[in-house]
């Protein structure tokens, strides 16, 4: 198969991109969308040019770490999938495809589709956490979780902090992200302790990071590889509320 | 002959009176002892959150753009402990023997024992920390079964165990950020290891973002960087894994060991194509439902679901009755490649057998499999366009999980002072063998329950060492030589990329020190990986920049592999028996079975560099087994 690429090129942070055209020809159904694009560098060697610089570690959909725009979608045009999972089997002979990096005001490009995600790790600190220190923990039957408990906290937790959500949010919400978070621990009898405090540092770092906020739009669930509901915003919202409501 | 400075005493105690003797360090005191933790899966996470929480200042180094992307957030199956919820016989000591004779008797009796007494605490921790682990109805933890054992010891969050785990321990990690205690330093790469007085004083890194090279110093260094399994460029790891930090310790004097221990995974999707980047693995639960299969007949054209029953050789079955389909991973492995390569394979490389659960979705309806596997099952459909629950799933076994690796003692030091190796980059707990479900809890009690205590305990000799900065000699030497490397790299004039490079290595390593060996193979694999290196410092191709360059990155890594994979053929050639992962095709049974040679080859092999294209020399670490008894592993 032959694919048309307008790949988006930027050489650092501050200077200004644009989209290159490439010809790749061979491609193969069977291989990722990340294989294919390690078929181009590989003849971007060749020819003495330099590399497409692209995120992606784990290629099997659960590190987190791949994510672009393809054709204008985060991750391509499948549900629920990683850039590394999404295989040319989903692409047409002869068809052109768009490549460009997660865009979001908090999250600058580093140069060509790599991006700077650290805003996540900033929201994550400021509260996304239980206080546990290590050494004292009671015995884990002691605290019971009923089944069901477990699998809705487990439905949250799941988030693999990619970024599709902001990058497909017309307003580059991480509202999907940060409550994603606040549901996984919120749910649990371990995490309520701490709840109150969690939501409003973390929606506070949230806001500070530049990201936008939420609106309704439900974009980032359809684009989601993990297909986190947006029911956690709603629950994000209320615990929001219900923190500043009983604040002391 | 090299001291694993065992403690004394009956292997029950032993921990307990290291903890009780071991050195304390005034709270006022830590403040001014830095620690440099390298790597932040669930091993350098874990214990970089610990050692912060005790009150010393931690930088954490990583090359992902994140901490939580570390390759531990891979793993699926479970985490191994011994707590007996299932009232199914378990115990500290049985989890202790499983491992010991998982690992063919090649580890340590009390590195193992302490792995299997500290695996308590563990799950204790991770439940406090909100790791969604699986519940029953009634609101207790659930357990499941992996392979090598007949308890249910395996606690498991779906199949993302890993993520969930890996998650804990980062956000433990986020927490000390927070608090000030930790500065995390990521995508970063350390390339070299400054020693000064002998001692491991800090290290030379690249930022990646910027290229800018940087020195860090440290009173301890922990390197936690994971496995290098990626050395046969197809295997189940990410592709940023490599063993870079291990290998440049190792040049700088720290020992190497069991270095071809490396499991090959029975359950992992077959290669089909010849530009694939990554065999993905399929977690071993499966096992517990899915049944393997081949065809009787060699060369089979039939697909698998027009094969009937009584023409199907369930051969793990059939040859491991005990065990049958959770017979451990290098038995089952190596069962696979005998079907295999008596043309009995399937797929359209004839490199793969079925897995096969229509007879569980029979038993238990597509409902109760759905829950148990579900996003396996999604898994394999994104890649293989296939629906397993219609039509079994292909497997093929597949480089996986690396046993050897840095020598260390019980302390888990290096050969070189204060340089610790925690979780996949050490050689410890595994033996030839790892049993599924051990890697995570290897890991996490390391980084959690182990490190915290040994590296004060060398801290404290070390308070009153002299003051040193980045200015010393060492660090400029250290940063001149990666210059050097680096440089070297950019000048090059050559025509091959470093992923061409990475996959001839690869290929070689697969066919002549891969499933199964012989003298022959790994003498010419000796020689050729000589002539690939030559090749390699000549006609490599790297274009770009100092900047942001992923092909300068994979340089460095390659260049390692390569000299790595010189060491894994010479410890393999060194080893004649059969052990584990290690099958020499000499040492066999008539009817294919591993036959290890306790006479000659109990002992852990411990190499030390001796310079580019010099034989390294062998030292060895005798194991002595005071509690078991060797006994022939047998899982019929």
């Amino acid at each position: 198969m032959k694919l048309y690429l307008k790949v988006w090129r930027q050489e650092h942070r501050d200077s200004k991109g644009g989209m290159i055209s490439y010809e790749v020809d061979g491609i193969s159904e069977h291989m990722s969308f990340l294989e294919m694009l390690d078929l181009l560098n590989e003849r971007l060697i060749q020819k003495g040019e330099r590399v497409i610089e692209f995120d992606h570690d784990c290629r099997e959909g659960i590190c987190g770490a791949c994510g672009m725009m393809i054709n204008g979608r985060a991750h391509g045009p499948l549900t629920g999938t990683t850039t590394c999972q999404l295989h040319m089997r989903s692409f047409k002979d002869g068809e052109t495809v768009y490549i460009e990096p997660f865009r979001a005001a908090a999250f600058p490009v580093l140069r060509d589709l790599k991006i700077d995600r650290s805003a996540f790790d900033r929201i994550i600190q400021s509260g996304g956490y239980i206080s546990a220190s290590t050494g004292q923990a009671p015995e884990s039957n002691s605290i019971l979780i009923s089944h069901e408990v477990t699998e809705a906290a487990f439905d949250a937790a799941a988030c693999i902090g990619c970024g599709a959500c902001v990058a497909t949010c017309k307003n580059s919400s991480a509202a999907l992200f940060t409550s994603a978070k606040i549901s996984h621990l919120v749910l649990l009898p371990q995490g309520k302790l701490e709840a109150a405090d969690r939501v409003i540092k973390m929606v506070g770092q949230m806001d500070a990071q530049g990201f936008g906020h939420c609106s309704n739009t439900e974009a980032c669930e359809v684009e989601c590889p993990q297909e986190i509901s947006v029911l956690h915003i709603g629950r994000m919202n209320y615990e929001y509320n219900k923190a500043l409501a009983l604040r002391k | 002959m090299i001291d694993a400075k065992i403690p004394a005493g009956d292997l029950a105690d032993k921990w307990n009176n290291y903890k009780d003797s071991s050195k304390l360090i005034n709270p006022a005191n830590r403040k001014k002892l830095d620690i440099i933790v390298v790597g932040t899966g669930l091993a350098g996470s874990s214990c970089a959150a610990t050692l912060a929480e005790q009150g010393y200042n931690v930088n954490s180094f990583c090359f992902q753009d994140s901490a939580r992307r570390a390759h531990s957030v891979a793993a699926q199956g479970g985490v191994n402990a011994a707590k007996n919820y299932k009232n199914d016989g378990d115990s500290v000591y049985r989890m202790f023997y499983d491992t010991i004779k998982g690992g063919d008797f090649r580890s340590r009796e009390a590195n193992v024992y302490r792995l299997a007494e500290c695996s308590l605490s563990l799950i204790d921790q991770a439940v406090a920390q909100g790791v969604p682990f699986a519940r029953e109805y009634g609101g207790y933890l659930n357990n499941r079964s992996f392979g090598g054992v007949q308890v249910s010891r395996t606690f498991y969050a779906r199949g993302q165990t890993g993520q969930q785990l890996m998650i804990g321990a980062y956000q433990a990690l986020m927490r000390q950020v927070s608090a000030g205690k930790v500065k995390t330093y990521t995508r970063h790469e350390m390339l070299d290891l400054v020693l000064i007085d002998g001692k491991a004083r800090g290290i030379i890194a690249r930022n990646l973002e910027t290229g800018e090279i940087e020195r860090h110093v440290a009173n301890a260094v922990v390197l936690a960087t994971g496995g290098y399994g990626k050395v046969y460029y197809l295997s189940t790891l990410a592709m940023g894994c490599n063993s870079s930090a291990i290998w440049r310790a190792h040049k700088k004097g720290a020992f190497m060991s069991g270095v071809s221990w490396i499991q090959f995974h029975p359950t992992c999707l077959p290669q089909i194509g010849e530009t694939q980047s990554k065999l993905t693995l399929m977690s071993e639960s499966l096992r517990n439902d899915g049944r393997i299969w081949v065809p009787k007949k060699a060369g089979d054209e039939r697909v698998p679901n027009d094969i009937p029953e009584e023409e199907r050789d369930y051969y793990l079955e059939r040859r491991y009755p005990t065990f049958g389909n959770l017979s451990p991973r290098d038995i089952s492995s190596r069962a696979a490649k005998e079907r295999i390569d008596a043309g009995c394979g399937v797929g359209p490389m004839k490199n793969a057998v079925c897995l096969d659960f229509s007879k569980a979705i029979r038993e238990q309806g597509r409902d109760k499999i759905e829950e148990k596997y579900g996003n396996l099952f999604k898994m394999y459909d994104k890649i293989n366009g296939v629906n397993a629950y219609k039509e079994p799933m292909l497997i093929s076994p597949a480089a996986h999980f690396t046993m050897g690796g840095l020598w260390v003692d019980y302390d888990l030091m290096t050969t070189i002072p204060g340089l610790f190796a925690l979780g996949e980059a050490n050689f410890s707990d595994h033996g030839a063998n790892r049993l599924g479900a051990n890697s995570l809890l290897q890991s996490c009690v390391d980084g959690y329950f182990i490190a915290p205590y040994t590296i004060p305990n060398y801290l404290s000799r070390e308070l009153k060492s002299e003051k040193v900065t980045t200015d010393h000699p060492a660090f400029i030497d250290a940063e001149n030589n990666v210059r050097e490397q680096l440089n070297r790299f950019l000048n090059l004039k050559g025509h091959l990329s470093a992923d061409h490079f990475h996959k001839t290595l690869g290929k070689l390593l697969y066919d002549k020190c891969g499933l199964s060996r012989t003298r022959k193979s790994l003498e010419e694999a000796i020689v050729e990986i000589r002539s690939l290196k030559k090749s390699f410092d000549h006609e490599l191709k790297i274009t770009g920049d100092d900047g942001v360059n992923s092909e300068l990155e994979k340089a460095g890594r390659v260049s390692d592999f390569l000299e790595l994979g010189e060491l894994m053929c010479h410890d393999a050639l060194q080893r004649e028996e059969s052990c584990g992962a290690h099958f020499r095709e000499e040492y066999q049974t008539p009817d294919g079975e591993a036959v290890r040679n306790d006479q000659d080859f109990c002992y852990v092999s411990a190499w030390e560099w001796k310079g580019e294209a010099v034989e390294p020399e062998l030292h060895k670490e005798p194991l002595v087994f005071e509690t078991v008894k060797l006994t022939v592993r047998s899982y019929k």
